[in-house]
């Protein structure tokens, strides 16, 4: 990856049809875990298709991180989460904070699945004056609960607006994803110990664990292994699923605090990329623009996905 | 020294936690976040009243402001106090990002600033925290030079909505703002009317200012004293009147002189040119009380003096 890959956005807004993207809006009341399955699968695979042209057009972006956290997004905004644009301003709605604010595409498009952002505004992603910056900012989209970009500053304000939720007794809680190479951040621990020191029920820690940094594995940068223990050692109840499971994300959504009196910690595994097969598990793809025929080939599969 | 020797001196650390009770007496979303810095903050007075609402975090300060952020978020009003020296460069970036860039309503308390720590050296010094944080958008920058706008400056920062940052010394100052004065951002304080020379100032090193002008008096030179409570913003229309109305300025401040004296600098030269001087500390500290380091960069009234009539030779 060269230096002028990085910095110099290779713009096609003219090659990209403008998608026909809608609200899809949450799992309706009453449905069974089957057809909700089904809701978020849909819904995921829809994200997903919106997200890879998003990204072709900025000539930015985060494709392999986004791909590996959105059927964590799609299933806490379209099924668990007790928010919707209804609840904005409400104090007890839930908390989400995306600590890995680099993968700003998959939040913006999960939210105007959720009906948070107008679609259409969508085709505006990282444009001129755009509210669609490349990190998401609270003070540009009023579903954005933390400015989040450099990483390991989304688990710390996590444990502030849940501490701020237990000294309320309000029943709301507060979930934050963060990406696995990120918990290289020494904040991240700091944010740990006051979580577990503090017993906050309230607070659900999502690993996105693709196994994937920037520039290389993460065993082969810094390792975090093991992880779950030290999760344990830090005071967090830890669950391990499939992080592209809606299934079993969901039952683990429901089921937090997965312990009475800790914070949950859900180690998630995922494939960056995924399920796209030549992008997924591959380092090259963490912020690589897709070509024209590459996003073809990638919706071909989403397809068939 | 022997002027401010005379009046009684205080540790505006007493008017802080004074301010800080009051206020978590009154609205029960005032909330107190440290590093266990519940000592050297004087927080034992909030912490025995409100044991709930005093959230130490321990020796974090990358935590501390991001849980400070997120209490703001969850409706707490948080007031985020450490040394200054740790809070600002080890979480400079949580400042930035998560108070500023934020616009989060919370307020950043930076104690025992400047080279209050005397004698413990420059790892425990803050002499850079004016120039840093001077140039970081939306964020207020408050330096109290006495315990009265202390006071009235936490007051101010748990009403505004958006991020403060407030310097509060420890080193003993005597009181230096006029009886009925009222804190405003933005706007400095006369202390003395001049038309030779101005000295603007801010923080602990008012009362040298001040100091300073009555030796001028007694060499015939008329000085203008400005206390510069907020380095950000700049009351800019005092900065460019004392610019146009005398013939320089002395900035004069207990920090690296690109706090004040580059802000004043910045302004002065874009509108209105005049010669100016920079009272300030110049370099990491030799070992020594506060007060030694204060004379040995020349933050002393002689200091100001010299400064002044070399504008006027």
């Amino acid at each position: 990856m060269t230096v002028s890959e990085d910095l110099v956005p290779e713009v096609h807004p003219e090659d990209v049809p403008q998608e026909t993207f809608e609200v899809i809006g949450r799992v309706p009341e009453g449905a069974t875990r089957e057809e909700a399955i089904a809701h978020l699968r849909d819904a995921a695979r829809a994200v997903r298709g919106r997200d890879i042209r998003m990204v072709r057009a900025a000539g930015l972006g985060h494709i392999g991180g986004e791909f590996s956290v959105i059927d964590i997004l799609v299933t806490l905004y379209l099924d668990s989460l007790n928010m919707g644009p209804e609840l904005l301003g409400d104090p007890d709605r839930d908390r989400f904070i995306l600590s890995k604010g680099h993968a700003a595409a998959a939040l913006y498009t999960t939210l105007a699945a959720a009906g948070f952002i107008d679609p259409e505004d969508l085709s505006t992603f990282m444009q001129p004056m755009s509210q669609l910056n490349g990190h998401p900012a609270r003070t540009k989209i009023a579903a954005v609960e933390a400015s989040t970009g450099p990483l390991g500053h989304g688990l710390p304000i996590a444990v502030g607006t849940a501490l701020a939720g237990k000294l309320d007794g309000s029943a709301r809680r507060t979930f934050v994803v963060t990406g696995d190479g990120e918990m290289q951040e020494g904040s991240n621990w700091e944010a740990l110990m006051t979580a577990g020191n503090h017993g906050l029920a309230n607070l659900c820690v999502i690993v996105d664990r693709n196994r994937l940094q920037q520039g290389a594995r993460v065993a082969d940068t810094n390792d975090l292994e093991p992880l779950p223990d030290k999760l344990r050692a830090f005071g967090m109840e830890v669950v391990e699923l499939e992080g592209h499971d809606h299934g079993a994300l969901r039952d683990a959504f429901a089921n937090v605090p997965a312990a009475s009196g800790k914070p949950t910690a859900i180690v998630a595994h995922t494939m960056k990329g995924h399920p796209i097969s030549f992008m997924s598990d591959n380092v090259a793809w963490h912020h690589k623009v897709p070509s024209e025929e590459q996003v073809e080939a990638a919706l071909t599969e989403l397809e068939q996905s | 020294m022997t002027a401010t020797a005379e009046k009684k001196l205080h540790d505006c650390r007493d008017a802080w936690v004074e301010a800080l009770v009051e206020l978590g007496q009154e609205d029960d979303r005032i909330v107190a976040v440290v590093n266990d810095s519940v000592g050297s903050s004087k927080l034992g007075p909030f912490q025995s009243e409100f044991p709930e609402r005093l959230i130490n975090v321990g020796i974090a300060e990358q935590d501390m402001v991001g849980v400070g952020a997120g209490l703001a978020n969850g409706g707490k009003v948080p007031f985020v106090s450490a040394a200054s020296c740790f809070l600002t460069a080890r979480a400079m970036e949580q400042i930035k990002v998560d108070a500023a860039y934020s616009e989060h309503h919370m307020v950043l308390v930076g104690q025992s600033p400047g080279m209050a720590y005397g004698e413990l050296g420059p790892t425990h010094h803050s002499i850079e925290d004016l120039a840093w944080l001077r140039t970081i958008p939306n964020l207020t920058v408050v330096v109290p030079a006495d315990p009265e706008e202390t006071r009235q400056a936490v007051r101010w920062a748990a009403r505004h909505d958006g991020p403060v940052f407030i310097r509060v010394s420890r080193m003993g100052v005597p009181d230096v703002n006029p009886e009925g004065y009222e804190f405003a951002p933005g706007k400095a304080v006369t202390l003395r009317e001049g038309s030779d020379v101005t000295l603007i100032a801010t923080g602990t090193v008012v009362s040298r200012a001040l100091e300073a002008a009555d030796r001028l008096a007694e060499r015939g030179v008329d000085a203008r004293v400005l206390n510069m409570p907020t380095i950000s913003p700049l009351d800019q229309d005092a900065i460019l009147a004392a610019a146009a109305e005398t013939k320089g300025i002395v900035t004069v401040e207990e920090a690296l002189t690109s706090g004040l004296g580059g802000a004043v600098a910045e302004l002065v030269v874009r509108h209105t040119p005049v010669p100016m001087r920079f009272v300030g500390v110049t370099g990491f500290a030799p070992t020594g009380e506060v007060g030694w380091l204060l004379d040995h960069f020349g933050i002393s009234a002689e200091g100001i003096v010299s400064a002044a009539l070399e504008i006027l030779a």
